[in-house]
């Protein structure tokens, strides 16, 4: 294997290419058994639903699943939004709207947390961005935080009424997935 | 020493043949039965050949319960309801696995305890060492798999939260961390996807477990046991051979352990387990608290002790990383803690942390506990970090026998007992 000869020869240019070509070979054969595991087309396209959001009243929220995934949809009260609006966006631990609708680096504002024109539906994936559980809010009964939104029983993540992180582990807001409104009371989620 | 020579001698015609072509009588001869081992161990070491049980009773009734169990989101739960209810001896099986993984572990802390107070990590022992680090994580790897196989409550969201350490590399490069976390769950969110593929891992590991357990025992046997005064063997007088003593003195160790083991499996199979466990896996609902098995509980105080997502991962990771550097860490030359006066209170300290630890990894994250937790959590890392290497600097060590059976029969008697053993 050694290269003795002063000038590299052919059998050197031969080992040498020979010995490349097996480790890429190899290497690239390993991408199907590492690419297997990840999501197939099949799963990809399952992406989207429509939702109709007529039933829910003013201060009642609702959980759908949309990728597997539970999506909190809350039809805000008047209090929960002013309060949402009062927030400096500077003061937030997650400055970052963290919507899917809209460029990375927009502002976490309560208006870029929502779509215009609908304030007052709050529509967002319910798994907190710590380590994956689901916060408990949903309900009037349920244990909702010191920001009176949604509050992550696993390790403490207190969310608030736009479910922007404001105290706890969780380094970002709530995932705000792309949707839209079809109709005034039906929504598309993917 | 351990590289002694042979004195295998085949016996019969067939012995003779085979020790020429495949010489495994030699192998067990010199490796099993003739193998010198320090004369006065105690039954801390008698913990290697009781990790070894439970190593083959692990695998033993985990291929028997996988003809039983169905790895599907839809089955999972009531196939491990059957293999309790219906199953010939399921009630049994079961427990048998569970609560071995249980005790796997207590065996494997007391295991890694014995090495540290005894410095069984030191040169020339630091490959063993380090191989040992890495069968204890890829046990823990090979415990969370199983973990989530029964689709309860606390497998799933176990599941969830662990995956989504992962998550956290999104800090280091935005959408890594959920590339990776959705290439181990094969889907957008924790599915019987990530479950088949948990249980096909879960069946792999134990034997990437045994094929590191053979390196572990090779590195043992080519540099041969510590023993509780760290002193190398030196004559014939201070080992005896490993057939009888030190496999009678095993076998012991191995039924006393038993009778603990045994104990929980019949009469609190599930005591070590959780109660929301027997709640089938909701991907809508997490349990109001989360706990990890009782074998976790260090490690998950000091994840929750970090007030940061990214840090407390690279804390968790650390704490059992930091092991691999032990070696080097401790600057000591007296290998046994029994002669070191200082660093013994060190140890024992360290032994506390790591209880007070488990105690706060059952407690919720809030208040005084996650004070505490951050300061053992500190004490953890300084006493690798700082304590070890400071100690061996600082600290003057009590005077070390001159040989094992100096330290067995007294200097006194050595003299005759060494001259004896050099004509034996």
């Amino acid at each position: 294997m050694a290269i003795d000869a002063e000038e590299p020869d052919r059998r050197d240019f031969l080992t040498l290419a020979a010995g490349t070509f097996v480790a890429v070979g190899g290497a690239i054969s390993l991408w199907p058994f590492i690419d297997q595991m990840n999501i197939d087309a099949g799963a990809q396209s399952l992406a989207s639903i429509e939702v109709d959001i007529a039933p829910v009243v003013v201060g009642q929220a609702i959980t759908v699943m949309w990728r597997n995934k539970p999506v909190f949809i809350r039809h805000r009260t008047k209090e929960e939004i002013e309060k949402a609006l009062a927030v400096d966006v500077k003061d937030l631990p997650d400055d970052i709207a963290r919507n899917e609708g809209l460029p990375a680096s927009a502002l976490a504002t309560d208006e870029n947390r929502t779509k215009p024109g609908h304030e007052n539906w709050l529509i967002m994936v319910g798994i907190c961005t710590h380590l994956g559980c689901i916060p408990t809010g949903q309900t009037l009964s349920d244990k909702r935080g010191d920001f009176d939104g949604w509050f992550c029983p696993c390790h403490g993540s207190h969310y608030d009424t736009a479910g922007r992180i404001r105290k706890g582990p969780a380094p970002r807001n709530l995932e705000v997935p792309i949707y839209e409104f079809i109709t005034k009371t039906k929504i598309k989620i993917g | 020493m351990a590289a002694h020579e042979s004195t295998y001698e085949p016996k019969s015609r067939f012995g003779k043949w085979m020790d020429v072509r495949l010489p495994i009588g030699r192998l067990v001869h010199d490796q099993l039965v003739d193998f010198p081992t320090p004369r006065n161990l105690n039954y801390l070491w008698t913990f290697g050949g009781i990790l070894s049980f439970f190593l083959m009773l692990q695998i033993l009734t985990g291929i028997v319960l996988a003809m039983h169990y169905q790895p599907s989101a839809a089955d999972a739960f009531d196939s491990i309801v059957r293999i309790d209810r219906d199953v010939n001896f399921g009630w049994l099986l079961r427990p048998l696995h569970a609560v071995g993984a249980s005790m796997f572990f207590l065996a494997v802390y007391i295991h890694i305890f014995r090495g540290l107070y005894y410095g069984s990590y030191k040169a020339p022992r630091e490959i063993l060492w380090i191989i040992g680090v890495l069968i204890f994580v890829a046990m823990m790897a090979a415990a969370f798999l199983g973990y989530s196989l029964p689709w309860g409550q606390m497998s799933f969201w176990a599941v969830t939260v662990i995956t989504n350490l992962f998550s956290s590399l999104d800090d280091v490069i935005p959408g890594l961390g959920t590339a990776v976390v959705q290439w181990l769950w094969g889907g957008y969110s924790v599915s019987g996807v990530t479950l088949n593929r948990f249980f096909s891992l879960h069946y792999l590991l134990p034997f990437v477990i045994v094929g590191l357990v053979g390196l572990h025992i090779w590195a043992l046997h080519v540099v041969g046991q510590n023993n509780p005064t760290g002193v190398d063997i030196k004559t014939k007088s201070d080992a005896v051979t490993f057939y009888p003593y030190a496999t009678s003195k095993d076998a012991v160790g191995i039924f006393g352990f038993m009778i603990l083991f045994l104990w929980f499996v019949f009469f609190l199979p599930d005591y070590l387990g959780h109660a929301d466990n027997y709640i089938p896996a909701d991907p809508l609902v997490t349990p109001p608290h989360i706990v990890p098995e009782w074998y976790f509980l260090p490690y998950y105080a000091i994840l929750r002790a970090i007030p940061s997502k990214l840090f407390g991962v690279i804390a968790i990771f650390s704490s059992m990383g930091v092991l691999l550097f032990v070696p080097w860490l401790d600057t000591s030359l007296v290998r046994s803690t029994k002669y070191r006066p200082l660093y013994k209170w060190f140890f024992w300290l360290f032994v506390f942390s790591c209880l007070a630890l488990g105690y706060l990894g059952s407690k919720p994250a809030e208040g005084a506990y996650v004070f505490w937790a951050r300061v053992f959590t500190v004490y953890y890392f300084a006493h690798f970090l700082i304590v070890l290497p400071l100690i061996g600097l600082i600290e003057r060590p009590k005077s070390v026998p001159g040989s094992i059976t100096e330290d067995v029969l007294g200097p006194a008697e050595t003299a005759g007992a060494a001259a004896a053993g050099k004509k034996g």
